[in-house]
């Protein structure tokens, strides 16, 4: 399905990060945000707050980001695409209700512009130090979808790119941006609606009134869901469930219940992870990174080439699920892996953890409050060539 | 190198940011280039340090950011002290010669162009269009962007109802820098 004309603002614009995830999110249908705005992500739902009204969308300012949080899963059984925007604390606060939409299989995007932690921390400065938050912040087993952007044109393309996949696998989606990106200007070009691919919700086919099991599979791991409204009355539980949506506490139903909430992630995985690459043919090194920090080590794998070095890039743009058998592989064919980011060691540990020893694997720390120096990148890549 | 990479410098209140946006969509919308813009700024509104980082090229910008600038506009004091000593030595420095005094030792090889923007936007009747002139006078001097798309991107940017003022304040701006490109 098209988007909608009515949320695309077609053009070139001249814009930053937050402005451009804001109209992605328009383009792809979104028509419900909650959020407490917090820096840097306030521009994101200062355009939203703005730009709703024109589309017949609705943005409310909660309380705080607990509720936030949650205000978008109802939106989303109640018929709308639905989104919240946060940052630092307030992702922290959204853990128990991101695992609430897990459980249930409610389809929301969560957008975290990340800045330096913990607690408030560096409002204003970036950090990527919530990237293992993102995968593993609320409790039990679970899989997740986290893309992270690298420029303004990305958060625009990836915002939609997330809505897609949230309801393509009924997950919530997060949306990793970083404070660089988010401030970012640059041209972002949004497409004719036409040109914009929309997945639409899944629903039932079952009438009103007719026999309605939530949870029952149709063909693959997602089953189609219902809205309020539909005449269907479905029983909605954080609690472990049957196909009726009842709970049922028992060992028998959570492993069912859990194994397929991870698997229609991990049995997809492959159609989900989207990766950028330059030179990693035939290369000793490969640097891999996400969002700002794969546009920072640029130089520093431009100056190890010019010194006769073969240094490969490697971005993900998928960040979660982790492209594990495209590392593994990756690690049998190069002598070594080189990993920056703005953390003490988060995406890192899953690189070697699939390298599996196969190739070394080095780790460009940096606590964040700015990004790296290329030199300190280029360092490393001299070390791992060693 | 097809690369310029500018720094826009002065308090917050000043409208170094809004500069900063006007100049790279003149660029990257208008004149059709590529333009990436970094703004730093702390907790605080006006009155602080405020900067914005340009870099304007033929090519698509990956590396987003600046250490030796070719260009660097300060709008006050402070950003010429803090950041004249990154200017490259064969850079230019645009400044407000109301608000900036040179070093005795400025570099020789640095060209230096000096505008009272705030005065001319306080004969224009409103001094918040100092940045306005500014961007006038950057454009005049540097040549790096045309001056239809300089023009476009005021139309575009400034809030609805001001446009004839604020481009009232470009052309000041222009033709400040134009009468200062002849005579040097």
């Amino acid at each position: 399905m098209k988007a909608d004309p009515k949320g695309v603002l077609t053009g070139s614009h001249f814009i930053d990060g937050d402005h451009a995830c804001a109209e992605g999110a328009l383009a792809a249908g979104c028509r419900f945000a909650a959020g407490y705005p917090i820096t840097p992500s306030t521009e994101v739902v200062e355009r939203l707050a703005s730009r709703f009204p024109t589309v017949g969308g609705i943005f409310i300012q909660m309380e705080d980001e607990l509720a936030s949080s949650i205000a978008i899963l109802g939106a989303v059984w109640g018929g709308a695409k639905a989104a919240t925007v946060t940052s630092g604390p307030g992702f922290s606060l959204m853990m128990e209700h991101i695992g609430l939409a897990v459980m249930t299989e409610t389809p929301c995007v969560i957008v975290n512009v990340q800045r330096g932690g913990p607690s408030t921390g560096l409002p204003t400065l970036p950090g990527q130090a919530d990237m293992m938050q993102a995968r593993w912040g609320s409790h039990g087993d679970y899989e997740i979808i986290a893309l992270s952007p690298d420029s303004p044109q990305e958060c625009f393309d990836l915002t939609i790119s997330a809505f897609n996949l949230s309801e393509r696998f009924r997950v919530p989606v997060f949306v990793m941006m970083d404070e660089c990106v988010g401030h970012m200007i640059e041209r972002v070009v949004i497409p004719d609606p036409d040109e914009i691919e929309i997945v639409p919700r899944r629903l039932t086919d079952v009438p009103r009134g007719g026999e309605y099991l939530p949870y029952r599979l149709d063909g693959d791991l997602i089953p189609p869901m219902t809205h309020a409204g539909m005449g269907h009355y479905p029983h909605i539980t954080g609690l472990t469930h049957d196909e009726r949506g009842y709970p049922a506490m028992n060992a028998e139903t959570q492993d069912t219940l859990v194994r397929r909430l991870c698997d229609k992630i991990l049995k997809n995985a492959d159609d989900i992870i989207e990766i950028r690459e330059d030179g990693v043919d035939g290369a000793d090194i490969v640097v891999v990174s996400y969002g700002i920090t794969s546009r920072v080590c640029l130089p520093a794998i431009r100056e190890a080439r010019a010194k006769g070095l073969k240094v490969g890039w490697l971005r993900l743009v998928t960040v979660w699920p982790f492209p594990d058998r495209l590392i593994r592989e990756l690690a049998g064919r190069v002598k070594a892996l080189v990993v920056p980011e703005l953390n003490l060691g988060q995406v890192y540990y899953e690189v070697e953890r699939c390298a599996q020893g196969q190739a070394t694997t080095h780790l460009v720390p940096h606590a964040g409050g700015a990004v790296h120096d290329p030199e300190d990148i280029l360092r490393v890549i001299e070390e791992a060539a060693r | 190198m097809s690369r310029t990479e500018l720094r826009i410098s002065g308090f917050g209140g000043q409208g170094v940011i809004l500069s900063g946006m006007i100049i790279g969509k003149a660029a990257a919308i208008f004149d059709n280039k590529h333009a990436t813009m970094i703004q730093a700024f702390g907790p605080e509104a006006r009155g602080s340090a405020c900067s914005a980082q340009l870099s304007i090229s033929e090519e698509p910008i990956r590396y987003p950011y600046i250490h030796r600038p070719d260009i660097l506009i300060a709008l006050n004091q402070d950003a010429y002290t803090r950041f004249e000593p990154e200017l490259k030595d064969d850079g230019l420095l645009i400044y407000e010669e109301d608000l900036v005094d040179l070093r005795p030792d400025q570099r020789p090889t640095i060209r230096t162009c000096g505008i009272p923007a705030t005065r001319i936007a306080e004969e224009l009747g409103r001094k918040i269009v100092l940045n306005i002139v500014m961007v006038g006078f950057f454009t005049a001097v540097t040549g790096l962007i045309s001056p239809e798309a300089i023009r476009e991107a005021v139309r575009d940017t400034v809030p609805a109802g001001t446009e004839e003022f604020n481009l009232a304040a470009l052309e000041k701006g222009l033709r400040h820098g134009m009468n200062v490109s002849a005579n040097t």
